[in-house]
This record gives structure tokens, C-alpha cells and sequence, in this order.
């Protein structure tokens, strides 16, 4: 009776389950693995500069005020503050394992149509994710350090995300749309978000230094490109290793 | 001729994976980058700074 009622409905067929399984692995592995990485790198780069802006932020140091403000303040160190520090850790990990399944996934599209996928050429698909997730939006909505002047923030997120959705089909049509067409429209699409303009604020009332915003900013886009290629060309490399591992098994 | 057909069979139906992917994925990233409930926010603070997205 049960048997007959799965049947009904038309079940999956094992190639699929193989996909879903081969794509679901190499993502997690890929993510969790690149996300790690970059947590460490960010908590050991990144967050210094932006717990120092958090000093002005807060009021704690006065920028511009009646006397000079040493430029090296007692920051706490790395896990000094463990639930925060921890609580990074695992959100970078699940951001990362984020960018990775979309990534696995459009990679099982361009495999399916006939590019090699592996680590070597995931070092492309993680500059073009860079490019697509972190640069683009991050050309006109600048890496921020806590307390800036911004613009409402549901308004930058529609902003951010239609900036991502186009760099994405940009990158597409650069990497495999093969005619001039495609590569006028990829460049069409890279500029539109940028020449419209991002959402900015009204007025300037940031306390921050400009050395530490700039800071930050460099280190961000820094950090996010080593975060990026590192995602790539693991992805690459799992989604080889779990495809030879499937077939092995089968 | 055979193996042909088979791969192309198999494409077909490995679209919806592929799909079925890319919105878990999307909606990870909705979830640690974007909502604003307010201990998302705060836990995600840092990473959603250092990650580039739009945070408060």
C-alpha cells in the first residue's frame, strides 16, 4: 500500500540523488574547510582594526579633540572575548558554506556542459565569486567599520543584492558566453548598479579616523579575495574527489 | 552512442539539485548576512562588517 503511493509520486532517480549527495558533500567540505581558514585570518587581520574603530565608535577615543590620539591603543588579542570571537568563527563558517553551494552547484551546471571542474580551475570560479559577492557591491558600498554614516540599511540591501545578482550573470557571460554579445551585456550589467549609484547618506557623522576606515576597507577586500580563491579551488578539488568517490562506489 | 544517451538522460534530471543548492545556499546567506533580527545581527556582527555586507 505505502510502496505503492511513493511510487505515485515519481521517485527520484539514483543519478539524482547522486548529484544532490555529490553537490550537498563538496559544498560543506569546501565551505566549512575555506570558512575556517578565513575566520582565523579575519580575527587575526580584521578585527583589530575594527575593534579600534569600535573605541571611537563608542566615544572612548575622541577623534580630532583637544590632543593627539595614539594610533596604538591596548586592543584586546585574539579569543579575548570567546562567545564573540566564537560566534564569528561558526557565522563566517556558515556564510562560506553559503557562497559554496551556490558555487558547487553552478559548477555541476558548467561541468555538465562540458568545462573541467577541479581545483585548479575553481582558483577562477573563486576570483569570479569574489568579484561577484564581495568587490562588486563593495565598489560603491565600501567595507565599513562600525560607526559610520550610512544609508538606511533595507535600502543598501536591495542595493547589495541587485548588485550581486548582476555581477553574477556578468561573470557567467564573461567565463562562458564565448561572443562579443555576451561579454557587452557582462559589462553592461558590471556598470549599471555603479553608474545608478548606491544608497548614501544624508551627511557625514562618522567618529572614525580615516586611517582606520581605510584600513579596514583594504583589509576586508583583502582578506575576502584569500577567502574567495581558497573557496574556489577547494570547491574544485571536492567536487573532483566526491565524484571519483561516487563512481568508485557505484 | 549508448553512454551518449545515458549522459543525457542523467543531465536532465540533475537540474533540480543543482537548483535545490543554490537556495539553501542563498538562504544561508539571507540568514547570516542580511535579517536583522536583532540576535542574528549581533552575532553576525562582526562577520557581516569584515564580509561586506550592508550591516546597520
Amino acid at each position: 500500500m505505502t510502496r505503492r503511493t511513493m511510487y505515485a509520486t515519481q521517485p527520484a532517480s539514483p543519478a539524482t540523488k547522486a548529484m544532490f549527495s555529490r553537490i550537498l558533500t563538496s559544498g560543506l567540505f569546501a565551505g566549512a574547510a575555506a570558512g575556517l581558514i578565513t575566520a582565523l585570518l579575519q580575527l587575526y587581520f580584521v578585527q583589530p582594526v575594527l575593534l579600534h574603530a569600535e573605541l571611537y565608535e563608542g566615544g572612548e577615543l575622541v577623534h580630532f579633540g583637544a590632543e593627539a590620539v595614539s594610533a596604538h591603543p591596548d586592543l584586546p588579542g585574539l579569543f579575548a572575548d570567546p562567545v564573540r570571537d566564537g560566534l564569528s568563527v561558526i557565522f563566517t563558517m556558515l556564510t562560506y558554506t553559503g557562497y559554496a553551494l551556490v558555487m558547487v552547484a553552478l559548477m555541476s551546471v558548467a561541468e555538465r556542459q562540458g568545462h573541467a571542474i577541479n581545483a585548479r580551475s575553481g582558483l577562477l570560479w573563486g576570483v569570479a565569486g569574489y568579484v561577484t559577492f564581495h568587490f562588486a557591491p563593495g565598489l560603491s558600498l565600501a567595507p565599513e567599520v562600525p560607526g559610520v554614516a550610512a544609508a538606511d540599511v533595507g535600502l543598501r540591501q536591495i542595493w547589495w543584492t541587485a548588485t550581486v545578482a548582476t555581477a553574477g550573470v556578468a561573470m557567467w557571460l564573461i567565463a562562458f558566453g564565448g561572443n562579443m554579445v555576451s561579454y557587452l551585456i557582462a559589462a553592461l550589467l558590471l556598470l549599471a548598479p555603479h553608474v545608478i549609484g548606491a544608497p548614501e547618506p544624508e551627511s557625514f557623522s562618522g567618529p572614525v579616523p580615516t586611517e582606520i576606515g581605510a584600513l579596514f576597507a583594504a583589509r576586508a577586500f583583502g582578506i575576502g579575495m584569500a577567502a574567495w580563491v581558497l573557496l574556489g579551488a577547494f570547491a574544485g578539488h571536492f567536487w573532483q574527489a566526491e565524484g571519483k568517490r561516487s563512481l568508485a562506489a557505484a | 552512442m549508448t553512454t551518449k544517451t545515458l549522459n543525457a538522460s542523467a543531465a536532465g534530471t540533475s537540474v533540480i539539485p543543482a537548483l535545490f543548492a543554490v537556495v539553501l545556499g542563498l538562504g544561508i546567506l539571507t540568514l547570516t548576512g542580511h535579517v536583522q533580527a536583532s540576535a542574528l545581527h549581533d552575532a553576525a556582527h562582526d562577520v557581516r562588517h569584515a564580509t561586506g555586507f550592508p550591516c546597520h
